[in-house]
């Protein structure tokens, strides 16, 4: 297979959310996705895209699948990958924030991949750089590549995401994931759903455009997707569900309950899953219905054609001012 | 705003008698509003008035020409963090004198949450005695209400009356038991002594960085209710009924518990409140892209509440307007939103951004100065914020309509964290006096 087509430009510097992206740049992302998704396919997977610029991926948080999902993405477009893992112990957390980034910014990267336990901490970081960001996910506000991972795999397995019905279930409220999806799933035009206990949505979550529902079997009603969401335990300071059996009795995927859904309905998670918390083994391992793995997939692809349409951006700024 | 210069005025300086000739007289006290002069001789007022005119008052040795700009009682601030003792790289008894009289803040009382905290006597008199000595606006402390602002064991706040401190408060901390809170209002009262309460219930706001709703939910931030607020402004009136006293509530900053003091009000209770420039001039969506500058405690409300804070202020449910100044160094705010220091500087827009009051028709000049002069000064009974004979010749004499934009980076605090920053204000100080002298004046 010939190289990506070269898609339209995505006129943006950065990608720190889906907030403020337009349906058509989102499916200039998604286009260029579908690129590469191919491409992964074949036992061939290197391109020249990045041949020369150096990405860095930077994540004050732990993570083994979204890094190495970037650092794959990186490697196959033959850019300088390099990892680093920044401890979060320390005391002054956002000041060696700031000081990582300019140090890291005298080193000439192209892109920086960030992950932050800190809402904001990645656009923080975006004003005092001058390569092209990503955000790999930052406190409870956005995870834009996994949206868009998302919408590739609902929109290649179902043609489209205009007028699908797309439940989002479970901990909204501390969810980046759910942030974004909401964002991306309701500029696409899809009739968004959000499911959990009063505790774990937050407030005026309706004002997305969004229905609401604390009953599964009602929200779960004739929809196309059921998304599920990791329940977040590191993230809550107190007490927000009485117990993790009742939260599966009641909010826990199952077939008793996705039986509510339409037959051929697939079911999606961001992983890690909490097998027997928000979803049952079984169901999560189905594979008639189960699109975990692909979702998995598509994340190579989408974080590809991310660093391949803003790594093109970076080339017009020249020789770069400290 | 740095626009004029400082001059180091010291107690040692000769002075003789100034004529503050053509300005239009602004004394809440008396309800003065007319075109006229002052005379000062020495440290003190002599005379007040129409008659007080370039001819009128050949014979004193200096005449300043107000040029019909405001001459009004120099502004006192009741809620100001300085900082010293403890940590001078915010802030120093100096520098926030500086802000102070660049703002026309000629008195101002300072909260007590510095290092040591302001619970003994020493320290209330360390606090006095420096502010003295420098020469720029008059200090007065606030007590500790409790020990180490810890909220368990009530502070000697007798002794610390008697030693100087003029109303008692545990700063930025609310007094969060109710046992504690009851038996303080109680104690208090023996002495007739005021206890100002920072009204938040701490459960409840636990965790919370903005004001919660729409756009902490979108900003993926912790949201803090404004029922926390309602809630301790409710339980701690029904405490003051049931003790008597004297209580007043700082920075109210929502409909709900506005509404409260307003009820108790009219029902007789002794309280009082006062609110800050940005619960009234800025909402919530100040916070924008996790704006640092703009994470204030109590947070920034929405627009309902804003305007609830105008109604209150025009009805005269808020009593004062104070500039709950609080400087917070670039390491403190340089941080992703969560992590960042509360507080905002505030000395220097104080006047200005409640001038917008009056430029937006909510309220008659008189009446703004009068929650920044006559309102304070009755509320702690200080010996300032008067027009009269006899009176410290505390000053300020402002133009109402000059227009001038804050820039954080030319304010003469020490710590540049204004949620202002960038905004167009109307209305600027041109010259501060303080007990005679010139401290501050911008060149004409």
């Amino acid at each position: 297979m010939a190289d990506p087509p070269v898609t339209a430009a995505f006129p943006h510097r950065h990608l720190l959310g889906i907030e403020g992206l337009s349906p058509d740049e989102i499916t200039i992302l998604l286009d260029a996705s579908d690129a590469y998704v191919e491409l992964n396919r074949q036992a061939e997977k290197k391109r020249d895209a990045l041949r020369g610029r150096t990405v860095i991926n930077l994540f004050f948080e732990s993570s083994t699948r979204t890094r190495t999902s970037f650092e794959l993405a990186g490697k196959r477009l033959s850019a300088d990958v390099i990892n680093m893992s920044v401890g979060t112990s320390s005391v002054n957390k956002g000041e060696s924030l700031i000081d990582t980034a300019m140090t890291l910014n005298a080193m000439h990267p192209d892109v920086l991949v960030v992950r932050h336990g800190e809402s904001g901490a990645v656009t923080l970081l975006s004003e005092k750089v001058n390569c092209a960001v990503i955000n790999a996910g930052d406190g409870s506000h956005e995870h834009p590549t996994q949206a868009l991972l998302d919408a590739l795999t609902i929109r290649r397995r179902l043609g489209r995401l205009e007028g699908l019905t797309i439940a989002i279930c479970g901990d909204v409220l501390h969810s980046r994931v759910a942030r974004s999806n909401l964002l991306l799933l309701t500029t696409m035009g899809a009739r968004v759903r959000v499911i959990g206990p009063r505790t774990l949505l937050p407030a005026d979550v309706e004002r997305y455009g969004v229905e609401v529902f604390h009953d599964m079997k009602a929200g779960l009603e004739g929809c196309d997707i059921v998304m599920m969401l990791r329940l977040q335990m590191e993230r809550m300071q107190g007490n927000f569900i009485p117990s993790i059996r009742e939260y599966f009795q009641f909010f826990g995927l199952d077939y008793d309950k996705l039986a509510a859904a339409k037959e051929d309905a697939l079911i999606m998670h961001p992983g890690p899953s909490n097998r027997g918390v928000e979803i049952d083994s079984e169901v999560a391992d189905d594979f008639s219905r189960s699109v975990i793995r692909e979702q998995v997939e598509m994340g190579v692809a989408v974080r590809m054609a991310c660093l391949d349409l803003l790594g093109r951006n970076t080339e017009e700024l020249g020789s770069r001012n400290l | 705003m740095a626009h004029g210069n400082w001059t180091h005025a010291m107690p040692d300086d000769p002075l003789g008698s100034v004529a503050y000739v053509n300005a239009r007289l602004l004394d809440p006290a008396t309800g003065l509003d007319a075109m006229g002069g002052v005379l000062t001789e020495g440290e003190k007022i002599v005379a007040v008035g129409p008659n007080i005119t370039r001819e009128g008052a050949s014979l004193a040795d200096t005449i300043v020409d107000c040029r019909g700009q405001c001459l009004a009682p120099g502004l006192i601030d009741i809620r100001v963090q300085i900082r010293e003792p403890g940590e001078e790289h915010k802030g120093t008894l100096e520098s926030e004198g500086r802000a102070a009289t660049a703002g026309g803040v000629t008195t101002y009382v300072c909260l007590p949450n510095t290092t040591p905290v302001i619970a003994e006597v020493s320290e209330v008199e360390f606090v006095a005695r420096r502010a003295r000595l420098l020469g720029l606006s008059k200090v007065y402390p606030y007590g500790a209400v409790t020990k180490d602002l810890k909220g368990v064991e009530i502070a000697e706040i007798g002794t610390l009356a008697g030693a100087g401190a003029v109303a008692f408060t545990d700063g930025e901390k609310a007094i969060a038991d109710a046992q504690v809170m009851r038996r303080a209002l109680s104690y208090a009262s023996t002495f007739g002594l005021l206890i100002v309460q920072h009204p938040e219930e701490p459960g409840l706001a636990a965790g919370g960085v903005m004001n919660e709703g729409e756009i902490a939910t979108r900003l993926g931030l912790p949201g803090l209710p404004s029922a926390a607020e309602t809630i301790l402004v409710e339980r701690d009136l029904r405490l003051l009924a049931l003790t008597g006293g004297r209580l007043h509530f700082a920075h109210v900053s929502c409909a709900e518990a506005l509404d409260a003091i307003r009820k108790a009000k009219a029902a007789g209770l002794r309280v009082t409140c006062d609110t800050a420039p940005p619960y009234f001039a800025l909402n919530e969506t100040s916070v924008g892209d996790y704006r640092t500058f703009a994470k204030l405690s109590p947070p920034l409300r929405g627009e309902r509440d804003r305007e609830a804070v105008v109604a209150a202020l025009a009805d005269g449910t808020i009593d004062v307007i104070a500039s709950d100044h609080a400087p917070q160094d670039e390491d403190s705010k340089r941080l992703p939103f969560a992590q960042a220091a509360n507080g905002g500087v505030g000395l220097e827009t104080l006047l200005s951004v409640s001038l917008e009051l009056y430029h937006n028709g909510h309220l008659p000049l008189l009446e703004v100065v009068g929650k920044l002069t006559r309102a304070p000064s009755e509320l702690m009974n200080l010996p300032a914020g008067k027009l009269s004979p006899g009176e410290a010749a505390d000053i300020v004499i402002f133009d109402p309509d000059r227009a001038w934009k804050v820039d954080a980076d030319q304010l003469a605090s020490k710590s540049k964290n204004s949620p202002f920053d960038g905004r167009p204000v109307q209305g600027m100080v041109i010259r501060t006096v303080i007990d005679g002298r010139t401290v501050y004046a911008v060149e004409n």
